[in-house]
C-alpha cells in the first residue's frame, strides 16, 4: 500500500494527497465550505448477556485484556494525553504488542509527549505502522526524516472527535487510563493519586471503539462518582500499580512568565482587548496554558476588578490562576477541557461552577454548533505567521515537525483570535512570506501582538477603526516582518524533498496541508 | 602568542550568542565549521560572514569553529574579531556602520528616571532592551563582566552601539576603573555613545582624564560630533567627601550617581532596607549635584521580584531629592517611571501656579499671586518643572492652558 496518492492543489493553494494510507480524503475547500453527508458511524451492538451481571469486568493484567479485546496485526489502538508527560500506559501497550510480535498497528493518541519517545523503536521495527494524532519532539523528528512507514495524520482535538464520529478512523481498541474507576468501568479523573481533572479526550473512544479497556491504579467499589466515563461503554477493567507520574501530569509550563519580553506581550494583549472593547461585563475568554497566556489572565483580572465586571465563562486549560479568578468572582464558570495543576483538579471536583467539557461539546465541527465560536477572546501561540495571517503550530521554520495541533484549530472560531508572539526567537523571525505549514487559515486570525508592534488583520476593519487613536504601536504585518528581517537578516527556507510524510487535517476532516521530508 | 583562542559563550541557557574556537595554521586554507540552531535559515549567511571577516584581517590559513545559539550577525562578528585579536596584533577594526536609528543625541537635562544595566558580554539582554522604554540603557563593561571576558565584551559593546536599535533610550556605557577604563573609551567614543558612566569616582582629575581621552580619540575629524555626557558614580567615602568638586569638574558632567554596594563596603557596614547607613552619602550626592546644577541619581534596587519594595524605595529616593535611579530588570522600569512621575495632585497644584505665573507675565506684574498668597520664584520654577515633566510623560496635554479653568 502506498502511503499516499493523487496529489491535488486545495483551496489554501497547498498540494495535498487525496488518498491517505489507502483511504480517500477530501482536500480543504475553504472555511465552512465542506458539508458532510449521511449519518454518524455506529458502534457495534452489544448484549448484557455477554457481560458479567455482577458488573465485575476486572481482568488480571493488561496483556490479557488486550488479547481478549482482539489485539492483532494492523488494528488501531487509541490512548489519551490526560497525563501529559507523566503517562505510563501508552508505552506499556506497545511493549506488549511488540513482545507478542504484532505488526502494523496504528496508534491514535489524542496527543503525544516526550515520555513517548521510546515508541520510535516500534515505529522502526514495524510494530507501529504510523501515528494519527500528534507527533511531538522526537516522534516529529522521526516523521520529518521520512522514517515512519505509513503517512502521519495530524488532527485537532475537535478533528479527532469528528474523524471517529464520521467513520474516517475506526478504533479497534481504546485504552483509557483513569485516575479512579470501579469494576464496572465507570471512571473519573478528579480522584486518585494520578488525578488529572477531566477525561473528555477519551469520550469519543468510549462511545465508538470496538473494545474499551479502562486502566486504573485506584479501583473503588461501584459506583465511581462522578462518572466522566460510563461503564456501559467499557469491556474490561485492569488495575495497575501506577498509571501516571503525578508531578509530570502537572505540567511545568503553567507558571506565569518571568520573561520581561513575554510580560510585555501579555500586557499589550490585555490592553488591546480593553481598548478594542472586547472586554465587557459578561464576556468570555479562552485561557491558554503558556506563560504569556497565563499572564494575560492576570491583566484581565486587574481590568475586571477595577470596573467591577465579571467574565461569564472562561474556556481552558484551567490552573491555579484561573481557579483564583473563579473563586474571587471574576469568572462565573470555568468550562474545562484539561486541567494543568492540582488547584484545577480540586476546583473541578468541589466547585459546581467548574465543569468538565469534551472535544464533543467544545470543538466537534460536525455537530449542531460547539462552544468555541461563542468565545469573545481567544489567546493562542504559533511557531510562524505569514503576511496573510495564516499561522503554523506544528512545524518550525527549519522544517521539522515538532508539535501537535491540540485545540488550536478549533478555538480559531472564537470572535477575536489574538496571537501574542515574539517577533523573532533568538534569530528566527516569526513572520514569513508564507508559513512552512498552514494549520490555521488567515481569515480566522485577527491580531498578532509582538514586542515591536501589533498587526491587525486588514479584514477586521472594525478593530482597525477602534484602535485608530490607540497608544499601542499598531503597525502592518508587512512592517513588522521588515523590522524583524532588518535585525535578523532574511532567512533561507528549509530544503525538503517532494515526499509527503504527514498531512494536517482541518477541523472538518479535509486535508489542509502536507508536511514534507527534510532534505539531508 | 598562543595560536588557539576562544571567544563568546555557549552551553545551557545561552541564547543569541556564539562560541568561537580559532586556530591560526600555517597551511591548508580556511577550515570552517558551523554548528547552529538556525543553520537551516542562516547557515550560509554565517559562513559567508565568517570568511569575509577572516579575509578582512588577511588570514589565509586557519581552522575556525562557530557554535551558534542564534546570534545576530554583529554578535558573531564581535566574537570572531575578539578571537582573532587574541592571536594577532592588528590596527584594523571590523566595523558596522552606525545605523540611522542610533545617530541621535541627548540633551544635558533629558529625563534620566531609569537607566537599565545590561551586562556588556550578554547579547541576549541587549537586543530587546529598548522595547521596555527605559530612559537610558547602560552597556556595562565593568562589574557585570567577568574579568577574563572584559576584552571580548568591548567588541560586543562597540557593535551594539553601532547596530542595535535601542528605540531612543540614552545609550550609556559604564567603563572600567583606571587605565582599563580609559582604554575602553576607544571602543565606544567613535560610535555615538551618549553618556559615559565613570565608576568609583573620587577626584575631579578622573573626569579630566576621561575628557582628555575623549578629545584625543575624536581629534582625527570624526563624523559624529554629538556631546558625550559623563555621569560619575560615587561609591566610596572619599568620593562622597569630594562630591561637589566632582560634580562641577567639567561642563559635560550632567548627573551624579551613587553606588551603594561599594560605598557601604567602604564604610565597613552593610546595606539595609531602610538605608540609614547611606543617608548622609545620598544627601551629600543630592546636595552636591544640585549645587552644581546637575541631576542626582540614586543606586539600584536589587530585589527584582519585589515591586512594592521598589516602589517604596523610589518614593524615599524622590523625597530625598533624586531625579532617577538605576535598574537591573526591565520590569522595574515602569514602577520607577510611575513613581518618579508627578502625581495628579502635584500636577494640579503646578497648573494653578503656572497659570497664575503666565497671567502675571501677561499683565506685566513682577509678582506671582495665587489669591492673596504670594508665590516665591523657586516655587514657580519647581511648578514649571513639574508641568514640563508631566507633558514629557504624556500626563498632561501640551495645550492644557487653552482649556484650563481658573478656580
Amino acid at each position: 500500500m502506498r502511503k499516499y496518492d493523487k496529489l491535488v492543489t486545495n483551496a489554501a493553494g497547498r498540494i495535498v494527497p487525496t488518498i491517505i494510507n489507502g483511504k480517500p480524503a477530501v482536500p480543504f475547500m475553504g472555511v465552512g465550505k465542506y458539508k458532510p453527508n449521511g449519518y454518524r458511524t455506529a458502534p457495534k451492538l452489544a448484549s448484557c448477556a455477554d457481560y458479567p451481571a455482577d458488573g465485575n469486568k476486572v481482568i488480571p493484567n493488561l496483556k490479557e485484556a488486550l488479547l481478549k479485546a482482539g489485539l492483532r496485526n494492523g488494528i488501531t489502538i487509541s490512548t489519551h494525553h490526560h497525563f501529559r508527560n507523566g503517562d505510563l500506559v501508552a508505552t506499556q501497550i506497545f511493549d506488549i504488542a511488540h513482545e507478542l510480535g504484532f505488526k502494523d498497528l496504528m496508534w491514535y493518541p489524542s496527543a503525544s509527549f516526550p515520555c513517548h519517545e521510546s515508541l520510535t523503536k516500534y515505529l522502526e521495527d514495524g510494530t507501529i505502522n504510523h501515528i494519527e494524532g500528534s507527533m511531538n519532539g522526537a516522534l516529529g523528528k522521526f516523521t520529518s526524516e521520512g522514517k515512519m512507514k505509513g503517512l502521519g495524520v495530524l488532527r485537532s482535538h475537535g478533528g479527532r472527535y469528528q474523524a471517529v464520529q464520521d467513520g474516517e478512523v475506526h478504533i479497534d481498541i481504546a485504552v483509557i487510563a483513569a485516575p479512579t474507576a470501579d469494576p464496572f468501568g465507570d471512571a473519573n479523573g478528579v480522584n486518585g493519586p494520578a488525578a488529572c481533572g477531566p477525561l473528555g479526550f477519551a469520550l469519543v473512544d468510549s462511545q465508538y471503539a470496538d473494545k474499551v479497556i479502562v486502566v486504573t491504579d485506584n479501583l473503588v467499589p461501584f459506583p465511581c462518582v462522578p462518572w466522566q466515563i460510563n461503564g456501559n461503554y467499557v469491556d474490561y477493567v485492569v488495575v495497575l500499580d501506577k498509571i501516571g507520574i503525578p508531578e509530570k501530569i502537572i505540567s511545568g509550563t503553567t507558571e506565569v512568565t518571568k520573561s520581561p519580553d513575554r510580560l510585555l506581550l501579555a500586557e499589550w494583549s490585555a490592553k488591546f482587548c480593553d481598548e478594542a472593547g472586547l472586554i465587557y461585563d459578561g464576556f468570555s475568554f479562552q485561557a491558554g496554558a503558556g506563560g504569556t497566556a497565563l499572564s494575560i489572565g492576570i491583566y484581565f483580572s486587574e481590568i475586571l476588578r477595577k470596573r467591577g465586571w465579571k467574565a461569564r465563562f472562561a474556556r481552558g486549560g484551567s490552573n491555579k490562576y484561573l481557579v483564583k479568578m473563579l473563586e474571587e468572582g471574576l469568572v462565573e464558570y470555568i468550562l474545562d477541557g484539561q486541567t494543568f495543576d492540582l488547584d484545577g483538579v480540586r476546583s473541578m471536583r468541589d466547585n459546581p461552577h467548574h465543569t468538565w467539557t469534551s472535544p464533543f461539546t467544545s470543538y466537534n465541527y460536525h455537530g449542531k454548533g460547539n462552544f468555541s465560536s461563542m468565545v469573545d477572546i481567544v489567546i493562542l501561540g504559533a511557531t510562524e505567521v505569514d503576511v496573510n495571517f495564516n499561522a503554523n503550530v506544528v512545524t518550525h521554520s527549519d522544517g521539522y515537525l515538532l508539535h501537535g495541533i491540540g485545540g488550536w484549530q478549533n478555538t480559531l472560531f472564537g470572535k477575536c483570535v489574538i496571537l501574542p508572539i515574539p517577533l523573532f526567537r533568538d534569530r528566527m523571525p516569526v513572520i514569513r512570506d508564507e508559513v512552512t505549514t498552514i494549520c490555521g487559515p488567515g481569515e480566522l486570525i485577527d491580531v498578532i501582538v509582538t514586542e515591536r508592534g501589533i498587526a491587525i488583520n486588514p479584514r477586521r476593519t472594525d478593530l482597525i477603526e477602534k484602535m485608530k487613536n490607540s497608544s499601542l504601536p499598531i503597525k502592518t504585518i508587512g512592517e513588522l516582518k521588515a523590522e524583524a528581517e532588518k535585525i535578523c537578516g532574511v532567512p533561507a527556507k528549509p530544503k525538503f524533498t517532494d515526499e509527503v510524510v504527514a498531512v494536517v487535517k482541518w477541523v472538518d476532516g479535509t486535508v489542509l496541508d502536507s508536511i514534507y521530508r527534510i532534505a539531508t | 602568542m598562543e595560536n588557539i583562542s576562544t571567544a563568546g559563550n555557549k552551553g545551557k541557557g545561552v541564547r543569541s550568542d556564539c562560541f568561537i574556537t580559532l586556530e591560526l595554521t600555517k597551511r591548508g586554507g580556511i577550515q570552517l565549521q558551523v554548528e547552529s540552531k538556525v543553520a537551516v535559515m542562516y547557515g550560509d549567511d554565517i559562513r559567508k560572514n565568517a570568511l569575509e571577516i577572516l579575509d578582512f584581517f588577511g588570514i589565509k590559513n586557519a581552522s575556525i569553529k562557530i557554535e551558534d545559539s542564534g546570534a545576530l550577525t554583529l554578535v558573531i562578528a564581535a566574537r570572531i574579531e575578539a578571537a582573532i585579536k587574541k592571536l594577532m596584533k592588528t590596527d584594523q577594526d571590523y566595523l558596522f556602520p552606525v545605523i540611522d536609528e542610533n545617530l541621535y543625541k541627548t540633551t544635558r537635562d533629558c529625563n534620566r528616571f531609569s537607566r537599565l544595566y545590561l551586562p556588556g558580554n550578554s547579547p541576549s539582554l541587549m537586543i530587546n532592551a529598548g522595547i521596555h522604554n527605559p530612559d537610558g540603557i547602560i552597556l556595562d563593561l565593568e562589574d557585570a563582566v567577568a574579568p577574563d571576558k572584559k576584552d571580548e565584551a568591548r567588541f560586543l559593546v562597540r557593535n551594539a552601539l553601532c547596530g542595535i536599535d535601542f528605540y531612543g533610550a540614552e545609550r550609556m556605557v559604564r567603563i572600567n576603573q583606571g587605565q582599563r577604563g580609559l582604554d575602553d573609551l576607544d571602543y565606544v567614543i567613535p560610535y555615538n555613545v551618549n553618556l559615559i558612566l565613570l565608576p568609583k569616582c573620587e577626584r575631579p582629575e578622573q573626569i579630566l582624564a576621561v575628557n582628555k581621552k575623549i578629545t584625543d580619540i575624536r581629534h582625527p575629524a570624526s563624523s559624529i560630533r554629538h556631546p558625550v555626557w559623563i555621569m560619575p558614580i560615587i561609591e566610596s567615602a572619599l568620593g562622597v567627601i569630594n562630591a561637589f568638586a566632582i560634580a562641577g569638574s567639567a561642563d559635560n558632567v550632567v548627573a551624579l550617581a551613587i553606588g551603594l554596594e561599594d560605598y557601604t563596603a567602604d564604610l565597613g557596614t552593610r546595606r539595609t532596607v531602610e538605608g540609614s547607613e547611606s543617608f548622609f552619602a545620598r544627601s551629600m550626592v543630592v546636595n552636591a549635584a544640585r549645587a552644581a546644577g546637575i541631576q542626582p541619581i540614586d543606586s539600584v534596587f536589587s530585589d527584582v521580584g519585589d515591586m512594592e519594595g521598589l516602589r517604596q524605595n523610589v518614593l524615599r529616593s524622590k523625597a530625598l531629592g533624586f531625579d532617577g535611579m538605576g535598574c537591573i530588570h526591565p520590569r522595574q522600569i515602569v514602577v520607577i517611571h510611575e513613581t518618579f512621575a508627578p502625581t495628579p495632585e502635584e500636577i494640579e497644584k503646578a497648573k494653578k501656579i503656572v497659570f497664575a505665573f503666565h497671567k502675571a507675565q501677561e499683565k506685566g506684574l513682577g509678582v506671582v499671586a495665587l489669591g492673596t498668597k504670594m508665590i516665591d520664584p523657586p516655587v514657580v520654577k519647581r511648578a514649571l518643572n513639574t508641568i514640563n515633566l508631566a507633558q514629557k510623560m504624556n500626563k498632561l496635554a501640551e495645550n492644557w492652558r487653552e482649556t484650563y479653568e481658573e478656580i
